[in-house]
């Protein structure tokens, strides 16, 4: 990456640590964004150094204060166990080994809201900044919330890629990065979509309209 | 990209066909990569500088230790001690005493700014604040340095790394203190090159620095270490400023910590499996952290 000012005066932060609280409160945030609000119930399992040295450093904490929407510098951080009972949020936390190809700064969510149900893995990889490996076990690139992102579930099937960017560039949107993955030949695939400009809610229901799609989300910037 | 730099050499050089000082140089590149007015850019970093002051106030009126017991009151002690005859000068002390108190203030969960981490969050504010004081600086002075900090802090980022988990503490705390250096040195009125010459003095000094912290918090050993990081980037600045120069330029020194930030074994990458962490002192702490959760 290349770094600027005010990633190095910077990140502003709850303490103590950037990796292990800011980068945890961001991580819990986009799921958060990725749900569309406070989920009412989160299972959250930690795996590597997050799992090890969560404790001292608030990483449970701060990860429920970003799914409860706080930024990583709202000190209603400390309070987020208190925060989240009041929401009516029920969480509850593990440790786990989700194996050696992941970041030592892991966490796995599962959460419901409204009936909608969401698996988000990402990792927080220093200095506050985060990145989501995996939604619904299908593999994620470019989504680390720098960029306003258009997130895609659709069928894997001829044409629905090309649909998704031309239905973009009608709207006049300029496609910054893009990354398609999916699960097996013929199921799901994910299409991750980085914009220079604010995504408008007409494309969401453009987009939303075709029947090889099953939802698109939005995620905003969160820095 | 009229601004953009990388390297130390490339920096130095825009100094030079400008006619202007490193902060000048960081404030319009960040200008341009952020695509904001210099004036916005400005604002921010003030914005900053108001929370950093709000951190030591909170920090300096609380003497509680930790959580962990590791770490809080030093900053008080250290303001109410007077020696006699005082041996380290007052805006070194004055310096130190900013930095724990925006150190204990992180470890009570407080509001802090990362500069460039959290593990190193005392040492460029503690400083520029003290020195300022010392100086008779005013706010508009102290945003300036803080860009000449942060230009350096980006030139070792982009060419080595700023994390204690991939570079060991001489990429936090180390770059920390060559950052102060290098502003210190800018604000005293040194030259472009003097700045680089204090930056590369005071990086050179921490080098091959692992990351040990006690049961993996950042507290010990990294509160006194802000401390360390502090008199170092005093004294490099004294010396560039007395015209002394680095045997190794700034770029190469940075070149050097990388290699030994990678030839680093993990247990001493911030896992609090080795150094410190590994005493007698630090795995009994570890185990009472994390003792009382299962
Ligand atoms: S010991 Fe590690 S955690 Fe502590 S300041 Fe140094 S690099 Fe940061």
């Amino acid at each position: 990456m290349s770094w600027q000012v005010f990633d190095i005066v910077g990140p502003i932060m709850i303490g103590p640590s950037s990796s292990h609280t800011s980068g945890a409160a961001r991580l819990g945030k986009v799921v958060h964004e990725l749900i569309g609000g406070t989920p009412e119930t989160a299972e959250i399992q930690l795996h590597g150094s997050f799992a090890e040295v969560y404790k001292g450093h608030g990483t449970d904490i701060a990860l429920l204060a970003g799914l409860l929407g706080f930024a990583p510098d709202d000190p209603r951080l400390r309070q987020a166990a208190e925060e989240a009972q009041q929401a009516g949020m029920t969480y509850m936390i593990s440790c786990v080994d989700l194996g050696l190809g992941h970041h030592p700064n892991t966490a796995k969510f599962s959460v419901v809201r409204q009936g909608e149900r969401l698996e988000v893995i990402g990792c927080s990889i220093g200095a506050g900044n985060v990145e989501i490996v995996s939604i619904e076990g299908i593999k994620t690139n470019y989504l680390d919330g720098k960029f306003e992102t258009l997130i895609v579930m659709q069928q894997d099937a001829p044409g629905v890629v090309a649909e998704i960017t031309e239905t973009i560039a009608r709207e006049g949107l300029n496609i910054a990065q893009m990354g398609v993955a999916r699960e097996d030949r013929g199921e799901r695939a994910l299409t991750i979509i980085n914009l220079d400009e604010k995504i408008p809610d007409d494309l969401i229901t453009e987009l939303a309209c075709d029947e090889r799609i099953l939802w698109v989300k939005v995620l905003p910037i969160i820095y | 990209m009229g601004y953009a730099f990388s390297s130390g050499t490339e920096l130095l050089d825009l100094t030079d066909k400008h006619g202007t000082a490193i902060s000048d140089i960081t404030i319009n590149y960040s200008a341009e990569q952020q695509n904001l007015a210099g004036l916005d850019i400005l604002g921010e970093m003030q914005r900053r500088l108001q929370v950093i002051r709000e951190a030591i106030d909170l920090g300096m009126q609380h003497a509680e230790r930790s959580a962990s017991g590791l770490s809080g009151g030093d900053a008080q002690r250290l303001t109410a001690y007077a020696p006699d005859v005082p041996l380290l000068g007052q805006p070194v002390k004055q310096a130190i005493t900013y930095s724990f108190a925006i150190m204990e203030h992180n470890a009570r969960f407080g509001r802090i700014v990362a500069f460039p981490t959290a593990g190193s969050a005392g040492t460029v504010p503690g400083c520029l604040l003290a020195a300022a004081e010392a100086l008779g600086k005013d706010d508009a002075a102290l945003v300036r340095a803080m860009f000449t900090s942060a230009g350096i802090g980006m030139i070792i980022g982009n060419n080595a790394m700023l994390a204690g988990a991939t570079g060991g503490c001489q990429a936090e705390v180390g770059s920390a203190s060559a950052m102060a250096a290098a502003a210190l040195t800018e604000l005293r009125g040194g030259s472009p090159d003097q700045c680089f010459q204090a930056a590369a003095i005071a990086l050179k000094g921490l080098l091959g620095l692992v990351c040990d912290p006690i049961g993996g918090l950042v507290e010990a050993p990294c509160v006194k270490r802000n401390a360390t990081a502090i008199a170092n980037a005093f004294m490099a600045s004294d010396l560039a400023l007395a015209g002394i120069v680095s045997n190794v330029p700034f770029d190469e020194v940075v070149e050097a910590m990388r290699n030994i930030g990678r030839s680093m074994p993990a247990s001493l990458r911030e896992t609090a499996k080795g150094g410190l962490a590994a005493t007698e002192t630090g795995k009994r702490v570890w185990c009472a952290v994390m003792g009382d959760e299962s």
